[in-house]
């Protein structure tokens, strides 16, 4: 294994692992506030192609985030209105979310931009950059290490867009409004003991829909990252279970954003061994399918679930409406 | 928007599904006419497509096989009081079981033993399919819901690997068996009509169909008919009453599921032995989340998922005729429509109740001070 295989692998872990985080993160702040969200996969297919039409019309980065995040955040309170407000089945809401998105999405598409369900390709001014693109270059001319530390660091790790390092701060926000706010208490206390939260005088209606509000903007960067940074446009069912994965590292991670975190970023370097190993024989193993390694975040996550690698830790209050008695 | 008051049988068996259907067709009707297309135009495309000719309706009852299989199979496990959303997963199981007998038996045994034991092994790769998580669920305490969506990726992985890696057929581009011998073919509808001296145009309508009935018959049998299908619903209700009753929760849920995955398998009849003559990728092409939606819209009652299934086949057929004859309309708009049905009539079914129930109440009032005078609408006629 040398340098540039290294530093290669290292990067598109990231780039695989950014919207699997995203939409953890997304996943976690409404579970643990005791709403199931199945929809992960149909809010960030929605928001990639709220980003990829809007992007195409008005040529800007900001206005495609925004239309992306505004139009996830509307299917998260859809969810809310259907299971929050009027106590329908949490699953169901997710499902309906993910089939309306697949066919929606392509619907429009279609009709404003006729090229087979795909958006025009986004041009470079709107597309996400590199934020430091010499890095590699500048890491090489370093004497002695230099050799080491450009395709690692510099390929690796800086030669990203903004909305990797954005992912990884969001972790780091999340974890504090989880565990260091009063926000958060709260938000945990209402997944674990909706009633105990009503009777000391706040609103568990209120926190499910803040914490959909924030699952709704946290996939909306996720869909516009495949749209603004992975491809170049929004192409019909391009989030291709990705939501799924999602919600698998959310739970392989315990509902924990930092073991969630290093779950997406498993499942990414999985991904991108996965691809790297094709047609490889190993060492005393032989040659891995590339479908056994595609299939074990899966696996993983269900061994995880059975209970197998420690115990796993849903909400208490998990898929449970909540009927305040009278 | 009071205490939530309860609906007469008759509107919360048939008012409230009918008007879901309605706001959910309504809701599409929308989109349709923000896309610029005209909804009556459509709809009546769709209707001809779907019903109006010998071999449109045969498509239609096509579709509508394979998801009266998984509708059925998702409402045998909600009345054990599970969310089976594996059933995509459990279909491609299913056909690979089906594919694997006829692939291994075709050229040596005579159809009339050959077909039952390909819908055997359907059934049995189905159902084992579904009993791990159901093992999990009752013994591990892993969410059935979760478990279910990785198998569905985990069914797909499995398909792709054994036939990239073992059953494609030598020398072929395309990732797929080789054709199975005669003797697994699942007769065709125009073929068993043919015999009987009735001619019906070629399609790809089998005689799965008549499996696919006779299984929600026996689906209906089961639950309400038999103590088997008792204790299954009396866990499905209540699982601590139905454990205090004597009855093992834990082996309800493998049952339910158990049954649930072998419904579910049984798409290979349709898809493998009726229509493709080997086995191939993504036969099932999300019959699985289909049948979601016509176990929702059915209510899971057997009766109701074969009359959601044919919507749903009608929807399909309908649709890929559209697309057809309207420029710029495209067979996605059915699918959602199918998610607003599933919003609807699902996780939404009674956000309409009070108002619904309001309107009833008024109208019995109203019956009751004209009880003498002349005759008073029911509530029936207007909303029929």
């Amino acid at each position: 294994m040398d340098d540039l295989f290294i530093g290669a692998l290292i990067a598109s872990t990231l780039r695989v692992a950014t919207p699997l985080i995203l939409c953890a993160m997304a996943g976690l702040l409404v579970e643990r506030a005791g709403v199931v969200d199945i929809g992960l996969e149909g809010k960030m297919l929605f928001a990639a192609f709220a980003a990829g039409a809007s992007g195409a019309a008005f040529g800007s980065t900001s206005l495609a985030l925004l239309f992306a995040m505004g139009a996830s955040v509307l299917l998260s309170w859809l969810h809310g209105f259907a299971c929050v407000s009027h106590r329908g089945d949490q699953v169901v809401s997710g499902v309906a979310i993910n089939i309306l998105a697949a066919g929606l999405t392509v619907v429009l598409s279609l009709a404003w931009f006729h090229q087979g369900g795909q958006t025009p390709s986004l041009g470079n001014g709107v597309r996400l950059q590199a934020l430091w693109p010499g890095a590699a270059v500048v890491l090489q001319g370093i004497p002695l290490i230099g050799a080491f530390v450009g395709p690692v660091i510099g390929d690796g790790l800086l030669s990203h867009n903004i909305l990797v390092y954005v992912s990884l701060l969001l972790v780091a926000a999340v974890w504090w409004t989880l565990y260091r706010t009063r926000f958060g208490l709260r938000l945990r206390a209402v997944g674990e003991n909706p009633h105990m939260v009503d009777a000391a005088g706040v609103s568990v209606v209120g926190l499910r829909y803040a914490a959909l509000t924030l699952n709704g903007l946290l996939c909306g960067l996720a869909g516009s990252y495949l749209v603004l940074a992975q491809s170049a446009a929004f192409a019909p069912n391009m989030t291709a279970g990705r939501g799924f994965m999602a919600l698998a590292a959310m739970i392989f991670g315990n509902w924990r954003p930092v073991p969630a975190l290093l779950a997406c970023l498993l499942f990414g370097f999985l991904d991108a061994v996965a691809i790297r190993l094709q047609g490889v024989s190993l060492p005393g193993i032989g040659e891995v399918p590339v479908q056994a390694v595609q299939a074990l975040p899966y696996l993983l996550t269900v061994i995880l679930l059975a209970g197998f690698i420690g115990k796993p830790a849903a909400p208490r209050a998990l898929a449970r409406p909540y009927l305040k008695e009278r | 928007m009071s205490s939530p008051q309860a609906l007469p049988r008759w509107a919360d068996v048939f008012l409230m599904p009918v008007l879901n259907l309605a706001i959910a067709m309504a809701a599409a009707a929308v989109v349709v006419l923000f896309v610029g297309q005209n909804p009556r135009e459509v709809m009546a495309v769709l209707v001809h497509g779907a019903f109006g000719t010998a071999r449109g309706l045969s498509y239609t009852l096509y579709y509508a096989t394979s998801f009266i299989f998984t509708g059925l199979a998702v409402a045998v496990a909600f009345h054990g009081g599970l969310f089976n959303i594996g059933a995509e997963g459990q279909a491609t199981l299913g056909g690979l079981g089906t594919g694997l007998v006829a692939m291994w038996l075709s050229q040596r045994l005579p159809a009339p033993i050959l077909l039952p034991l390909m819908l055997l092994g359907g059934a049995l790769f189905g159902m084992a399919w579904a009993a791990v998580p159901a093992y999990l669920q009752a013994y591990r305490g892993s969410h059935v819901v979760i478990t279910t969506i990785m198998f569905n990726f985990l069914a797909s992985t499995l398909l792709v690997y054994l036939l990239v890696n073992h059953l494609k057929q030598a020398g072929g581009m395309a990732i797929e068996s080789a054709p199975f011998g005669p003797a697994a073919h699942l007769p065709g509808m125009h073929e068993a009509l043919a015999w009987l001296g009735i001619e019906w145009p070629s399609s790809p309508l089998n005689i799965s169909l008549f499996l696919a009935l006779l299984a929600a018959v026996g689906v209906y049998a089961l639950l309400w008919h038999s103590r088997a299908g008792y204790r299954l619903r009396a866990v499905g209700s209540s699982e601590g009453a139905a454990a205090y009753a004597g009855i093992n929760p834990k082996h309800q849920v493998i049952i339910a599921m158990g049954l649930s995955g072998a419904l579910a398998g049984m798409v290979g009849m349709n898809e493998i032995a009726g229509v493709n003559g080997k086995l191939l990728l993504d036969f099932v092409g999300g019959a699985g989340f289909t049948g979601i939606a016509a176990a929702v819209m059915g209510r899971n009652h057997p009766f109701g998922i074969v009359m959601a299934s044919v919507l749903f086949g009608a929807l399909f057929q309908g649709g890929a005729e559209v697309s057809f004859e309207v420029p710029g309309f495209s067979r996605d708009m059915v699918v959602m429509l199918q998610g607003f049905i599933v919003l609807f009539s699902g996780a939404m079914a009674y956000v309409i109740a009070p108002w619904v129930s309001r309107v009833i109440q008024w109208f019995g009032r109203r019956s009751r001070t004209a009880r003498d005078g002349d005759p008073v609408k029911l509530p029936e006629a207007t909303h029929g």
